[in-house]
């Protein structure tokens, strides 16, 4: 040991006192561990596979085209893609992919045995919640919105440059484009909330996970209030494309824009807040959990 | 928070009970600077001691105050505290020096402090050839070092270390023995937890011993085996007339039991009143012109201890 290595431990505390300053710096520090870890991890693989999927799909239909109007009719091509957008990218590949990574953001940390590192931090524990949570939604927009924007790209490859780019910037392809990512973003934010909050609260948070699916699944069948406890619902009012849900789906006018995204937002805040709660209790008994 | 409790890690009538099991019970203790060992059987509650201090378990009753401030206060608590747990495992993918730099930064300090401090963590602990190789792969010592370095790094002023000598060498561990002695004559606070008992005889300020959730005796291991009046003390006496010495012994009632060694030069003894065989021991020999060699206690240290409290369910009285 070095004299000097011995003065720099000794030196007193130079943290600030508890302030938005310092929270800030602890949730950026957070957030870099987490993005690494969410991003590159070993926890990583499966997103990635879910991501790739849709844009290998439709790179797919663009190389070998399923009909002769897929590659005539734009307007077709809208349709197919907003159909694979709720069906496979919302309901599947985000949900599933938030569900794995966002559970994971406490529940992996305590299957590696390594939660107690930071909870032995001078870091308030829903500064902590907040910085994961934060780096959870960076992660997985990072992740599925160029997912989303590549695939949306790719349904344009059947179509000659010119008229592709035409079809871009005035037939409203920027602005489905710019809908397209406003829902996943969103979906990312919501359903992140809601499934850190069941990894923090089940021991075995697959489950609910599960039951929640099913009830997003059966939203069609819903009356119109109950269609409003889910975040599908809300999801789908902001769709640029709106699609059917078939012969024996109970219709009800989609929320407005301006009720849907703030209601969206203030859930996953509360979701944020009883997470926060949920970890200030929290105990470490890893050989139980 | 008063002045008596700013210095000191108390706990008031603590239990923890793990749904029907019990941790700990009624666990009552107000420790000051120095190094603290807890001492137990697997199970004894030491752990749970722990981390009741550090917030990683909640009490089922009680109070906890460490340095004036409760567990339910991280922000302010882990800036003078530093635990180094037992789970021996770390986040994946992190070198050792990562693994100190990047939770630094969760405090708060900027890039450049934590780099320094993590730095001159990892040379106190001596590990600073291998700290950019991945933590997964080290050795056990080396793994416990640098959760060392890490519970150290921020500077705090209690370092609580459960089980810290497992794994190490005798040469790391007289290593260890010794940075924690320079932690302890630094004023730190040092709770320690281990079942190697002549290490932690020989580096303890003080002992908590715990058995089924309890504390059986708490204090210096000197105090407490003079308070043992029930056990009697054994001592070994190496002189030229053993037979003499004992026949002297059971006449003034200074022993319990005497026995000759096969050598025929030492006598071991077994006293009740410890205080009373020593002050008299020396009136004894010059009055029957005996020459004593050597006179040592055989089961004045953290073992005996241990083995009459824990081992044999005796009390202090």
């Amino acid at each position: 040991m070095t004299a000097k290595s011995q003065e720099a431990l000794g030196d007193s505390s130079p943290l600030a006192p508890a302030t938005i300053g310092l929270w800030t710096a602890q949730i950026s520090s957070i957030v870099r561990i987490e993005l690494r870890r969410s991003l590159f991890g070993r926890r990583a693989i499966l997103t990635w596979l879910l991501a790739v999927t849709p844009v290998l799909l439709v790179l797919s239909m663009a190389l070998f085209p399923p009909t002769a109007r897929w590659i005539a009719d734009a307007d077709v091509r809208a349709n197919v893609w907003a159909y694979l957008f709720e069906t496979l990218v919302l309901r599947a590949v985000i949900f599933f992919g938030c569900a794995w990574s966002f559970m994971n953001l406490f529940r992996g940390e305590i299957v590696d045995r390594s939660l107690h590192y930071s909870l032995l931090a001078a870091v308030r524990r829903d500064v902590l919640v907040a910085g994961k949570y934060i780096a959870g939604v960076l992660a997985a927009v990072s992740i599925y919105l160029p997912t989303v924007l590549l695939s949306i790209a790719l349904t344009y490859l059947p179509m000659r440059t010119g008229d592709a780019w035409r079809a871009i910037t005035s037939g409203g392809g920027l602005k489905a484009a710019a809908g397209y990512a406003t829902v996943t973003i969103l979906a990312c934010v919501g359903y992140g909330a809601a499934f850190m909050a069941m990894g923090l609260f089940f021991r075995n948070p697959i489950f609910p996970a599960l039951l929640a699916y099913g009830w997003e699944f059966i939203n069609f069948l819903l009356p119109p209030v109950l269609k409003q406890i889910s975040i599908v619902h809300f999801l789908r009012s902001i769709s640029p494309v709106r699609v059917s849900e078939g012969p024996f789906a109970i219709l009800a006018e989609p929320t407005a824009w301006w009720i849907a995204v703030p209601t969206l937002l203030i859930l996953s805040s509360i979701l944020t807040v009883l997470s926060g709660w949920r970890l200030r209790r929290y105990e470490i008994q890893y050989g139980v959990d | 928070m008063t002045a008596a409790s700013g210095d000191r890690i108390v706990f008031e009538d603590v239990s923890k009970f793990y749904g029907e099991i019990l941790g700990v019970n009624r666990v009552s203790l107000n420790i000051s600077p120095g190094i603290t060992s807890l001492v137990g059987p697997n199970g004894s509650g030491k752990t749970t001691v722990m981390n009741l201090m550090t917030g990683l378990l909640r009490a089922s009753r009680g109070k906890i105050r460490v340095l004036g401030f409760g567990p339910d206060e991280p922000e302010m608590l882990f800036r003078l505290v530093g635990y180094c747990a037992q789970f021996d495992s770390f986040p994946p993918g992190m070198t050792g020096f990562e693994f100190v730099a990047s939770y630094l930064g969760i405090y708060g300090y900027s890039r450049r402090d934590a780099v320094r401090r993590a730095e001159a963590a990892i040379d106190r602990v001596g590990l600073t050839e291998a700290a950019r190789r991945k933590a997964a792969g080290y050795s056990k010592g080396m793994r416990q070092r640098i959760r060392l370095a890490q519970s150290i790094a921020h500077g705090p002023r209690v370092l609580v270390l459960d089980e810290p000598l497992n794994g190490l060498d005798p040469i790391a561990r007289a290593e260890a023995i010794s940075l924690f002695r320079s932690f302890a004559a630094e004023g730190l606070h040092l709770i320690i937890s281990s079942h190697i008992l002549h290490e932690v005889d020989v580096m303890s300020d003080r002992v908590v011993l715990l058995n089924n959730g309890y504390v059986v005796a708490e204090g210096g291991v000197r105090g407490m085996r003079d308070e043992m009046s029930e056990h009697p003390m054994q001592v070994l006496v190496r002189c030229d007339r053993p037979a003499q010495l004992a026949a002297k012994l059971f006449e003034r009632a200074l022993v319990v039991e005497a026995v000759a060694q096969d050598d025929g030069r030492s006598l071991f003894v077994r006293t009740k009143d410890a205080d009373r065989f020593f002050a008299s021991i020396g009136e004894v020999v010059l009055s029957s012109n005996l020459s004593i060699e050597s006179m040592a206690p055989v089961d004045d240290d953290l073992t005996a201890v241990y083995q009459y409290l824990i081992e044999t369910g005796g009390s202090v009285s």
